[in-house]
């Protein structure tokens, strides 16, 4: 199947949904490892990226991507908003005026949201973020290019998953939970769960 | 045209002290807090910080300064949004010693990328004794008592410096076993030099005399207190 501009706002609302109904849980991740506000952040963002969505609709994918990258930046705030932004930003980028999304070049834009927020957050797996759940999700991506855009999203969204719970038991390394040290063990990366929990809606929505 | 100087916090209170420090160091500079969220909570504004560095750039570039971690991406976030990337730099610094230090920097009319170095070595330990030969030109000395009641504080330090900005001399003070760079607020004031202390001022290069003359005349003036 293809995947136009409207497809992929359709992708966006339905992440927007997932936050809003994860957004209790997200800030009660955040709470003991960082300041409490992830799911009311994020929530805040992809609540504003559907209102602009309702106005008008990009033409191409890209500018739909983009369009969330703005918007996540100006409204999200904390490490997520640069974070977010930039993933999405690095997307739209290397999506460029295509009207129609392959699957190679869904496997790219998640390759490229990957490399922006490494470079970003300068994070490596197995520092407790969200690139612990993104990284594997790439990279299961690219294995699953052959099965079409559901079936590469699906295998992302399973490989973010079991990235997202590989965080737990790990000492945080970035952000303002790297300041707890060894008392960051044992609690799942908020940001790491966003990463699934949007990876999971994807999937789910172009099925 | 000087280089301005944008100061990233999750704080709104916490950059306009920043900017409250570093803006008594440098009359001339623009110095503008990006600090808080716009409804007073803490947190970083994008949108903030894009406002602040173009409002900060008179033409000669922005550095930019930050707290924590995710100010750090804000801003540069924000410098790579800019029509030219090139025109602002974010540092890695420490907040208070590096804005002072940048904004003194920016006050001699130093350019981008030389108040970006001294707002990224305002933190280092002083540098060791390189043993170099001194510059070409007569070391010049002078023994100066200080007359004005703060001594060598952070007002009296930045002035001294901004006296002899610009000029090509190597200039050092002494204070008993203590000696500084002449071009660094941050070192004058680790010296700790206070009213009636006598300072020795050497300085080397082609300009030694003229660096000497400005920094007696300073003294002479008990630093305009």
């Amino acid at each position: 199947m293809g995947c136009g501009a409207a497809d992929v706002a359709a992708l966006l609302r339905a992440g927007a949904a997932t936050i809003a109904e994860h957004r209790v849980e997200l800030t009660d991740l955040d709470r003991p490892i960082g300041d409490a506000d992830h799911g009311e952040n994020l929530n805040r963002g992809f609540t504003a990226i559907v209102s602009t969505l309702d106005t008008a609709v990009p033409e191409t994918p890209g500018g739909v991507l983009k369009v969330a990258a703005t918007t996540l930046i100006s409204k999200v705030g904390g490490a997520a908003g640069p974070l977010y932004g930039t993933a999405f930003l690095r997307a739209a980028t290397t999506l460029g005026d295509k009207s129609e999304l392959d699957a190679a070049s869904v496997v790219a834009a998640l390759q490229a949201a990957l490399a922006g927020v490494v470079a970003r957050g300068k994070a490596d797996v197995g520092d407790a973020t969200m690139v612990d759940a993104l990284s594997p999700a790439a990279a299961a991506a690219e294995a699953g290019e052959n099965n079409g855009i559901a079936g590469l999203l699906a295998a992302a969204a399973d490989a973010a998953d079991q990235g997202a719970r590989s965080t737990v038991p790990l000492v945080a390394r970035k952000g303002r939970a790297s300041y707890l040290g060894e008392r960051s063990i044992g609690h799942l990366d908020p940001g790491a769960r966003s990463t699934a929990l949007l990876l999971r809606a994807f999937a789910e929505a172009v099925r | 045209m000087r280089v301005g100087l944008v100061i990233v916090s999750h704080s709104e209170r916490l950059a306009e002290g920043v900017v409250e420090l570093a803006a008594q160091m440098a009359p001339d500079v623009t110095v503008l807090a990006a600090g808080g969220l716009p409804g007073g909570g803490v947190g970083t504004d994008f949108d903030s910080v894009v406002a602040a560095v173009q409002r900060a750039d008179a033409g000669a570039g922005v550095v930019l300064l930050y707290d924590l971690g995710s100010a750090q991406m804000t801003a540069e976030l924000a410098v790579e949004t800019l029509a030219d990337p090139g025109s602002a730099v974010v540092v890695d610094a420490p907040l208070v010693e590096g804005a002072v230090a940048a904004s003194v920097a920016a006050q001699g009319g130093a350019d981008r990328a030389a108040v970006a170095e001294a707002a990224a070595s305002a933190g280092a330990p002083p540098a060791a004794d390189t043993g170099l030969a001194p510059e070409a030109g007569a070391a010049q000395s002078t023994r100066l008592t200080l007359r004005n009641e703060v001594g060598l504080h952070a007002r009296p330090a930045a002035l001294l410096v901004r006296s002899i900005a610009g000029l090509d001399a190597d200039v050092r003070i002494r204070l008993g076993d203590d000696e500084a760079d002449g071009h660094s607020v941050l070192a004058l004031m680790s010296l700790s030099a206070r009213k009636d202390d006598t300072i020795d001022v050497s300085a080397t290069g082609p300009q030694a005399g003229e660096a000497i003359r400005r920094i007696e005349a300073l003294a002479e003036r008990n630093f305009d207190e």
